[in-house]
């Protein structure tokens, strides 16, 4: 008796799971990365415009932001992404080793799959009443710096991979690299688990001297601020390297492999690169990035092999449990 | 068996039945996945993942601020809970029905509210910050917000058996001449003291799991203002399932730990002074 009933239920759930399938217009779902929300959402108007015109049935794209790793960790976990643009290489792979991105990935699109980069640079409080401009400041007297975690958050990874290789690239020994950081994170009041966190402690609660972020995050939140806050630009960061790419489990079974490739080149068209542009975003098109260069001051901007063989080394080198992150913080412990 | 006396519910087999498939279901699968999912690690590589100085630092922290905001909840909340049962007062049922809102709120927002609260210029720390008392981003905060999500579980434990203390034993107490804390010490405490233990407990193990709201107010900081489940949560963001499963283990053995010995000092205090 207690078997029936159980077996019933089960059915009637089974039933239920399988009723949310329905056929029909055909949709994108684009999975994204939290400072990306604004951008995507002007490249889909404009995207959408055009392809609707030529093709039948209508496409509409649906958009989920996050902190990078978890939505990466979401569509391994089965959320059903057709696109992802995720801000380090490394989560993309993640995706790849679950096995729903093929192996060549990085080369279906131009440019390695990179429509447009970006940087880490300071953000200070107006006048920069402390004289921040180049990293060593940031060590200096009685500075207080605001950025997540390492641990959880791309921007917090950039961050911390832009100090050290300030050292690195400028001729320090990693033990001048592992100095400076140490210093640097002492003087991190706060390390919220995400980016937009950050930005609430710096922006809103007033803690912090230097909040160090993402350069088009950066631009939002001086606009944000009414210009009671500005940026930086020191003479050396990290180049941030945001990869797109078709997850072909997903779209394969969806059968959307032509809208979602269409859609990702439409990245890298003149049209694509100037909505980029005109987000805070630095486009690869010289021109493009030519035409605005008053929202891009030229710095040096190094890769990330500057400092480590590639994004799965520098991940275990500097973030894993027990790494140079953790390290910092255990010899501080004991310092005391 | 079933038969021989008459039950409201329909059938003591099918409701059974839906008993162990509701609980099978929604509370030991979910557990067992995350039992299974930990022991795909060899005993080591557990090791390794759960016992860490900095995953040390966070369970202490964790078991301590826990224990602690418990403590001020069961005091707290034997007096809130005292106030509403013996008091008449204008105002009565909306202080009542505000003791609820921990439990309705999403703790993310009490979290985003006590430090904008607290910070140096908040409304609160604007005074308490020039006086030394730091109570964003320190272990003080940390117990702070874990003392509001707590209080309604003790309060709502202890009024139901404070209504039902009747003001005769107390007269009789004061007859025979005991003091007010005479009467306190040896007639009250002993009647309410499971119902107490019983708060203080679920207080506990809720504090023990607590996320959304820490991660505001604390800093973050490992070995000292980072809490467990932030630990869990780091492990997930880089792809390692298995040992953030295994620091949920731990933490589950541990809540699981405190829970049956509160149980037991619960029968032990209902046993010797009922």
């Amino acid at each position: 008796m207690i078997k029936r009933h159980s077996t019933l239920a089960i059915l009637v759930l089974a039933l239920a799971a399988g009723c949310s399938q329905q056929a029909g217009e055909v949709e994108l779902l684009h999975v994204s990365y939290d400072p990306t929300r604004e951008l995507f959402e002007a490249v889909n108007t404009a995207f959408l415009g055009e392809y609707n015109k030529q093709n039948s049935p209508d496409l509409t794209i649906r958009q989920s932001h996050g902190g990078s790793a978890s939505q990466a960790r979401s569509v391994i976990d089965g959320l059903e992404a057709d696109v992802v643009s995720l801000p380090l290489w490394s989560d993309v792979d993640a995706i790849r080793k679950a096995g729903l991105i093929d192996a060549d990935w990085e080369e279906r699109f131009p440019n390695k799959s990179l429509p447009y980069f970006s940087t880490i640079v300071f953000v200070v409080r107006e006048g920069n009443p402390k004289q921040v401009k180049d990293w060593a400041d940031l060590v200096r007297g009685d500075i207080e710096v605001i950025t997540p975690s390492p641990k959880t958050s791309g921007n917090g990874k950039l961050s911390f991979l832009a100090a050290w290789g300030s050292v690195l690239l400028r001729g320090g020994s990693k033990d001048d690299a592992v100095k400076y950081v140490t210093e640097l994170y002492k003087r991190v009041p706060v390390l919220d688990p995400g980016a937009r966190g950050s930005t609430t402690t710096f922006a809103q609660k007033e803690i912090g001297d230097v909040h160090l972020t993402w350069e088009n995050e950066a631009w939002l939140e001086i606009r944000e601020s009414g210009n009671k806050l500005e940026i930086v630009y020191p003479p050396i960061s990290i180049r941030a390297e945001p990869k797109v790419a078709l997850v072909d489990a997903n779209v394969k079974r969806h059968n959307t492999a032509k809208a979602a490739e269409a859609y990702l080149n439409f990245l890298y068209t003149p049209a694509g690169q100037e909505i980029v542009a005109q987000n805070y975003y630095r486009p690869i098109q010289e021109d493009v990035l030519a035409k605005h260069a008053q929202s891009f001051p030229p710095l040096e901007l190094f890769t990330i092999d500057k400092i480590a063989p590639g994004w799965s080394e520098a991940i275990t080198e500097y973030f894993e449990e027990g790494a140079v992150f953790d390290q910092i913080y255990e010899s501080a412990v004991k310092g005391k | 068996m079933a038969d021989s006396n008459r039950n409201v519910l329909p059938g003591f087999r099918l409701s059974l039945g839906f008993t162990m498939l509701y609980l099978g279901a929604m509370v030991l699968l979910p557990l067992a996945a995350c039992a299974i999912k930990a022991s795909s690690l060899s005993a080591g590589e557990f090791w390794a993942a759960v016992w860490t100085p900095r995953a040390r630092a966070a369970y202490g922290l964790t078991i301590g601020a826990s224990l602690v905001s418990a403590v001020v909840d069961s005091v707290l909340g034997l007096l809130v809970a005292w106030v509403l049962v013996r008091y008449e007062f204008p105002g009565k049922r909306l202080l009542d029905s505000i003791v609820d809102v921990p439990f309705a709120l999403p703790t993310a927002v009490a979290g985003l509210v006590y430090s904008s609260l607290y910070v140096r210029n908040g409304w609160l720390g604007r005074f308490l910050v020039p006086l030394g008392i730091e109570a964003a981003y320190t272990r003080l905060a940390v117990v702070l917000v874990l003392v509001f999500i707590g209080l309604p579980f003790v309060v709502r434990a202890l009024q139901p058996v404070l209504e039902s203390l009747e003001a005769e034993t107390e007269e009789a107490a004061a007859l025979l001449g005991a003091t007010r804390w005479q009467t306190f010490r040896w007639v009250i405490i002993p009647l309410v003291l499971p119902a107490l233990v019983t708060g203080f407990s679920l207080s506990l193990a809720r504090a023990l799991g607590e996320y959304g709201s820490v991660v505001f107010v604390s800093a973050n900081k490992p070995f000292q203002t980072e809490i467990a489940p932030m630990l869990i949560v780091a492990r997930l963001e880089s792809f390692a399932y298995s040992e953030a499963t295994a620091i949920a283990v731990v933490l589950l053995t541990m809540s699981f730990a405190l829970l049956v010995v509160i149980n037991v000092l619960e029968r032990w205090s209902k046993r010797h002074y009922a």
